[in-house]
């Protein structure tokens, strides 16, 4: 396979703050089974990181290596210079934030959040006062006395929380802990759980398969496919700039062209554009939003086309379009909600929103183990 | 769902062969332990309470009571130090050979008791295995005489036979406490000792009074055991009550016995509930 010419991303598997944690070269599998490969990432101090993926793509294990729950089969975790792989959970200053909040069920909730203290033999009366803060913090201070078994879904997601933070962790680790919680609550507390983050200045490293929570709330996104790092960068940075086309088409819609490049232009089907790629198959992401009916306000150097409008959804305040171009290739455009859409549509998109990707690596690892594929 | 006719035909069965075979007798019992018997050995049928007042009277019969109890709590005692490591090892650190090692405990159980209480017989007898072994190495000149036919012996036994049933309810809620619980209270800071003593032990604490109330009960109620291995200083109240209805023919003093055994275990077993329930909060 050719090679194709990669977008110029700056390396943002290196966080820009000094670095909180650093994680090098971090490998893993399960017998024969490898689930990680060469990790490498920084999480700056209070920085909010997102770990995307699908299931199966090994964020909650890296999570897990994080915590001490499991070890390093290669690789090593260094949190403020020293190593942080080879200690037990219990020796790390790292609290984690579990996906069914694992409360002790047999302790109250002043004495689930009290518990670390407690472990860490804090005089008696500064264990109350904070356990006291933490919980006006996350609002339960009512449900002090309550059993968790008492107390709802959500509540039991803020007393994890409280119990967690209380201890005041330099890395506090979410694995999906908004998962469980329906539509409402959770669009609340991705809210409430960014603004707490920003208040207490602790770096988060939050692990979630919803690519719009890890919008909402990151400063950074490092998106995971098969047990490598596709992209880190931040949720504008790889929303615009995708650097592979999983990635354009994990995070959002898009629309993947794969064409060829020539003395400077890129062709698929019947489009041409300019584009710094150098000669070769190209491959390249259109975000449907970038694609605007012909004469709406674009610049002079816009490719325009004609296409006829195959199917529409509506979204609300903006509709998914199906467009199938002279040759067949087929567009989807989000344009502003209108009534009706039929016929042909004259349609226009500049060259730069045609970002070049990479095809992932894991897909060229697939193709490499079956050539016989085409 | 199913037909009345149905609903009857299987419930029906069960209840007759209990009323039959277990609510009748009882009553029968019942009402012997009221009952006396003249010299001429003939049941009276004249109610009187001579026989509870005589089970308070006579000191033989508190004392093995008393003895039985003692008895009984040594083997809970020592069923509960073996059988909740064992359970402990088995549900947290064995990972695949967890079912083998299970079944290793599981197994003694369909071995007949008999052959297990005369195991031992030839095992602590004054020319038995112990005595032959410690005699070959010189540690003792004569073999020892406590070994067997004593409190000992029956202890020993007991303890053997009813460790598997002090381990089973051990094992059972130390392997339905989650294992997140235990990461997170590692993630909080709490090492394995502080985290066996502040969660997986008061979790546990149902399944512990549950093994104990087994061990307990079972081993007050036995009588193979000290009939084979007790000798005189290590006879139990059942062994009176099985001697009162045979040789000595006196059924309503062995039934008056039976009933207080029986009242004291319904307490037991009713105390024990209670405090699982106080325990298990969830």
């Amino acid at each position: 396979m050719p090679a194709v010419s990669q977008p110029a991303i700056p390396d943002a598997t290196q966080a820009s703050a000094p670095a909180l944690l650093t994680i090098r070269n971090v490998a893993k599998s399960f017998g024969k089974n490898p689930v990680l490969r060469d990790i490498s990432l920084q999480v700056a101090q209070a920085e909010f990181l997102t770990i995307l993926g699908e299931s199966g793509s090994g964020k909650t294990t890296l999570l897990r290596i994080i915590a001490g729950f499991e070890s390093v089969s290669s690789g090593e975790i260094l949190m403020g210079g020293e190593r942080l792989d080879n200690l037990p959970p219990y020796r790390r200053r790292v609290n984690t934030v579990f996906q069914h909040y694992a409360l002790f069920p047999h302790l109250t909730v002043a004495e689930n959040v009290g518990y670390g203290l407690k472990i860490a033999r804090l005089p008696g009366q500064e264990v109350a006062t904070r356990v006291e803060q933490a919980l006006e913090m996350v609002k339960m201070t009512p449900y002090a006395a309550s059993k968790p078994s008492k107390i709802s879904g959500g509540q039991q997601q803020r007393i994890a929380l409280a119990r967690a933070l209380v201890n005041r962790p330099r890395l506090l680790l979410l694995d999906e802990p908004l998962s469980a919680l329906d539509a409402n609550l959770r669009r609340q507390m991705q809210v409430e759980l960014k603004s707490m983050q920003r208040e207490v200045g602790i770096s988060f490293v939050f692990v979630t398969h919803d690519q719009e929570e890890a919008m909402v709330m990151s400063d950074r996104i490092a998106l995971l496919h098969m047990g490598e790092l596709e992209q880190v960068a931040s949720p504008r940075e790889i929303y615009s700039r995708p650097a592979t086309a999983y990635t354009a088409e994990f995070i959002g819609h898009t629309n993947l062209l794969s064409g060829e490049v020539k003395d400077g232009v890129a062709k698929c089907h019947s489009l041409f554009w300019r584009t710094g790629l150098r000669d070769g198959p190209g491959l390249f992401s259109l975000r449907p939003e970038n694609i605007r009916l012909a004469g709406t306000g674009g610049s002079g150097a816009a490719i325009r086309f004609r296409g006829k409008i195959l199917r529409q959804a509506f979204h609300g305040a903006t509709e998914l379009i199906q467009v199938e171009c002279a040759d067949g290739l087929v567009l989807s455009i989000r344009t502003a909600s209108r009534e009706n859409w039929n016929g042909d549509v004259d349609l226009e998109f500049s060259p730069a929103d045609a970002v070049p990707v990479r095809p992932s690596q894991a897909q060229q690892a697939q193709v490499r183990q079956t050539p016989e594929r085409t | 769902m199913f037909s009345r006719a149905y609903r009857t035909a299987i419930t029906v069965p069960p209840l007759l062969w209990v009323a039959v075979f277990l609510l009748v007798p009882y009553a029968l019992l019942f009402c012997y332990s009221f009952w006396s018997v003249s010299p001429s050995q003939v049941i009276v049928h004249s109610w009187t309470l001579d026989n509870y007042r005589q089970l308070f009277k006579v000191n033989v019969y508190l004392q093995t009571l008393f003895r039985s109890m003692w008895i009984a709590a040594r083997v809970t005692i020592f069923s509960l130090l073996l059988g909740y490591p064992l359970a402990y090892y088995l549900s947290f650190c064995t990972g695949k050979r967890k079912e083998l090692l299970y079944q290793l405990v599981i197994i003694p159980l369909w071995v007949s008791y008999l052959v297990r209480a005369y195991a031992w017989k030839t095992i602590l007898g004054s020319d038995g295995v112990l005595n032959t072994l410690l005699q070959y190495v010189h540690l003792t000149q004569h073999p020892l005489e406590f070994l067997l036919y004593s409190p000992f012996a029956v202890v020993l036994t007991l303890t053997h036979i009813y460790t598997p049933f002090a381990f089973l309810p051990i094992y059972s809620t130390l392997e339905h406490i989650p294992r997140n619980l235990v990461e997170a209270s590692h993630d909080l800071g709490a090492s394995p000792w502080q985290t066996f003593w502040r969660l997986i032990f008061p979790l546990s604490i149902p399944g512990v009074l549950a093994g104990a109330t087994f061990a307990f009960v079972l081993s007050l109620g036995d009588f193979l055991s000290p009939l084979l291995l007790g000798g005189p200083s290590g006879i139990m109240i059942s062994n009176i009550v099985v001697s009162l209805f045979g040789a000595a023919y006196n059924w309503p003093l062995g039934a008056a016995i039976s009933f207080c055994m029986l009242a004291l275990v319904l307490a037991l077993l009713f105390l024990s509930e209670s405090l699982e329930k106080k325990w298990s909060l969830r």
